[in-house]
């Protein structure tokens, strides 16, 4: 872990300390044909279709621009054959939407040196490779706020599907929020090991309510865990795009995605010739991250507390992980005055305090 | 108590898609086919289940359609392998990647729909019961048809002229064939009846366990139960067992992590996999001393009549 820490740091270093690349020349937009690589199926409802969403919404923002996609890439030597063919049918740019591309991303790109990829949520970049991704953290630290507030136990329950830095800083986000409003609360949290298997999901979120849970949160790909907690009369926060389908009544709120924004900026600098390679991490001041419309239930004073605390994330006054932070142990981990530096975000290993659950080595 | 019901309701819940899916296995196996489509034919299951449930409203016609589509698979196996005596594990393989590519593409406009599914009914008196009520009768009417398979399998193949008939055919099909039991048209019955069977347990997952339709939803539980078959040797009520023990496995290390315990997940999560490849051994180890047990002995093998052997 240590050596995984210090690697994602001097990625960090790297990016920061500005080595500065060359724009590449202008691409009119007929010309792009971006091509995007996805790692599920645009089917899977969730993570996947919500990047679909914000490809058709960046072909309805830059006209001319014709896109195609690849789906359920695996994240292996299979997603360089991918992404060969699309550049040899004439995609300029390339879009890949999964950590595990990374590596198969940096190999394509150094074959091609004047076709642009955007890896989604990775941490190694090239004079032709960007990385993007959004800080859901913040939209889950709103969504915390909620859970926090709707709770009566005092016990919320996590469905988490890996224990990886971003599921990790996603539960640390969103019980912050919890404990903002609610510092009794606990929030308990189940790993299924598994992004996409609605059974399992279900399976965790009943096993949350058996052990006393009245909200549930989730980190996985399916409306599985909203079923259940509708079933069981529990509230439940979706997540990826609004899920109140799954859950008419008992759905609170759910932090979603919108990737069209930096699939729209993207195509506008690749035709004004102004890309470079950047590590980008928009998020709710850009609209790159958001809330889904709140459930019926939702009382007015808390939507006021959501909106509060999202101006003062905007205003970038404050941010989710600004210090006093503790952990488990009730150890300061960030002090108070200090905010987390996005390389300690992106490479988060511990909960903070008010979660229950261990983080599995 | 307090604390087991619950895993032990749970078990029998997520059992339920895997037992079906083996018990399917198991009669197909026993006539000497080897399927290994059971992941393709679950998802077909479940997206005919679903997408039929969505549209006539009816949850019971989503089951009949699931049923008669994976027959309509279970028709492409056995005319590989009994008619055109193709290899029996292409063909299975091949049918897994079609079932796969054909549920994602057809249920795209399914996705993000729910239904009300089959409901939980309560059996009276039975879920009464202490313990066993709770556990096993307080569920949906797919669930109690499942004991009811397997309780008429156990007498079927053990107690009846046709299940005899179909185990000599597994066993040897050539000395069924002298008998004039049709080796061919038992092989093709039972491929199709097992495929039916294993449709339903993907139907199971899309419109009683979850109400939803995912796709790549079964997430590896037809290749489940093609262990499963192994540990259970072939005998259904075996497979019960075995099929709630890896549901109630999952379901166990869930309630785990709630508690908060630090045994890690992924060893409790190996065990029943630990377990098969136990049975394995112990079957292998047997049949070197001239031991089959339930194992079919022409399993795998195509049937050519005019040969002599």
């Amino acid at each position: 872990m240590k050596k995984i820490t210090a690697i994602l740091a001097a990625a960090f270093v790297f990016m920061f300390c500005g080595t500065v690349f060359a724009a590449f020349p202008p691409v009119p937009a007929e010309e792009i044909n971006p091509g995007f690589v996805y790692i599920g199926p645009v089917g899977d409802g969730g993570y996947t279709f919500m990047h679909d969403k914000g490809r058709l919404f960046m072909e309805a923002e830059v006209p001319g621009v014709k896109s195609r996609f690849v789906e359920s890439v695996p994240e292996g030597p299979d997603a360089t054959r991918v992404m060969e063919t699309l550049v040899r049918n004439g995609s300029k740019v390339i879009f890949a939407n999964s950590f595990g591309h990374m590596d198969f991303v940096l190999e394509t790109a150094k074959k091609f040196p004047e076709v642009i990829f955007m890896h989604c949520s990775g941490y190694k970049v090239a004079e032709n490779v960007g990385t993007y991704f959004g800080r859901m953290y913040q939209a889950r630290y709103l969504s915390g706020l909620v859970a926090g507030s709707m709770t009566k136990k005092n016990i919320i329950g996590y469905v988490g599907a890996y224990p990886i830095p971003e599921v990790v800083r996603g539960i640390n986000a969103f019980t912050r929020g919890v404990r903002k409003v609610n510092p009794d609360a606990e929030v308990r949290v189940i790993w299924i090991f598994s992004w996409l298997d609605p059974g399992k999901e279900k399976e965790a979120a009943k096993a949350l309510i058996d052990a006393g849970a009245d909200v549930i949160g989730m980190h996985a790909d399916t409306g599985a865990a909203p079923q259940a907690a509708e079933e069981a009369g529990v509230y439940v926060v979706g997540y990826n795009n609004d899920m109140s389908n799954y859950a008419p009544t008992k759905h609170l709120t759910a932090p979603i995605w919108n990737w069209g924004i930096v699939y729209r900026d993207t195509m506008k600098q690749v035709i004004a010739g102004t890309w470079k390679s950047e590590q980008i991490w928009p998020g709710l001041k850009e609209g790159m991250v958001d809330l889904a419309p709140f459930g019926k239930d939702v009382p007015d004073p808390v939507k006021k507390i959501v909106e509060e605390e999202k101006a003062k994330i905007i205003s970038g006054s404050w941010d989710v992980f600004t210090g006093p932070v503790k952990d488990q142990q009730g150890v300061v981990k960030v002090p108070e005055g200090t905010t987390m530096t996005d390389g300690e975000m992106l490479s988060m290993s511990w909960f903070v305090e008010g979660v229950k659950g261990d983080i599995p080595k | 108590m307090e604390i087991i019901i619950p895993i032990l309701t749970a078990a029998v819940r997520s059992g339920t898609p895997i037992l079906y899916a083996t018990l399917g296995e198991i009669i197909t196996e026993k006539a000497g086919i080897l399927n290994l489509g059971l992941e393709g034919i679950m998802l077909v299951g479940a997206y005919t289940g679903f997408s039929v449930a969505y549209s006539s409203g009816s949850a019971w016609l989503g089951v009949g359609a699931a049923f008669l589509v994976g027959t309509l698979m279970g028709l492409i196996h056995a005319f590989i392998c009994v008619t055109l005596k193709g290899n029996q594990v292409v063909s299975g393989l091949a049918i897994t990647m079609f079932g796969t590519g054909a549920s994602s593409l057809l249920g795209r406009e399914f996705v993000g729909f729910t239904i009300p599914g089959l409901s939980r009914i309560p059996l009276p008196v039975l879920s009464d019961i202490p313990v066993i009520g709770p556990v096993f009768f307080n569920h949906d009417a797919l669930i109690y048809s499942s004991y009811i398979l397997v309780l008429f399998f156990c007498w079927f193949f053990t107690s009846t002229r046709p299940g005899l008939n179909l185990r000599a055919v597994g066993d040897n099909p050539r000395a069924a064939d002298a008998m004039g039991i049709s080796v061919t048209g038992t092989r093709y019955f039972y491929t199709l009846l097992g495929a039916g069977i294993v449709a339903v347990g993907g139907a199971y997952m899309s419109l009683a366990y979850t109400k939803m339709w995912g796709e790549l939803m079964t997430a590896g539980r037809g290749w489940i139960a093609v262990a499963l078959v192994i540990f259970a040797i072939w005998n259904p009520a075996r497979a019960a067992f075995g099929a709630y023990l890896f549901g109630g496995v999952e379901a166990f290390q869930l309630r785990l992590q709630t508690a908060g315990t630090t045994i890690p997940t992924p060893v409790l999560m190996m065990l029943p996999y630990l377990m098969t490849i136990g049975v394995l051994l112990f079957i292998s180890i047997k049949k070197g001393k001239g031991i089959l047990f339930g194992a079919p002995a022409s399993l795998g093998a195509p049937f050519f009549r005019e040969e002599r052997d």
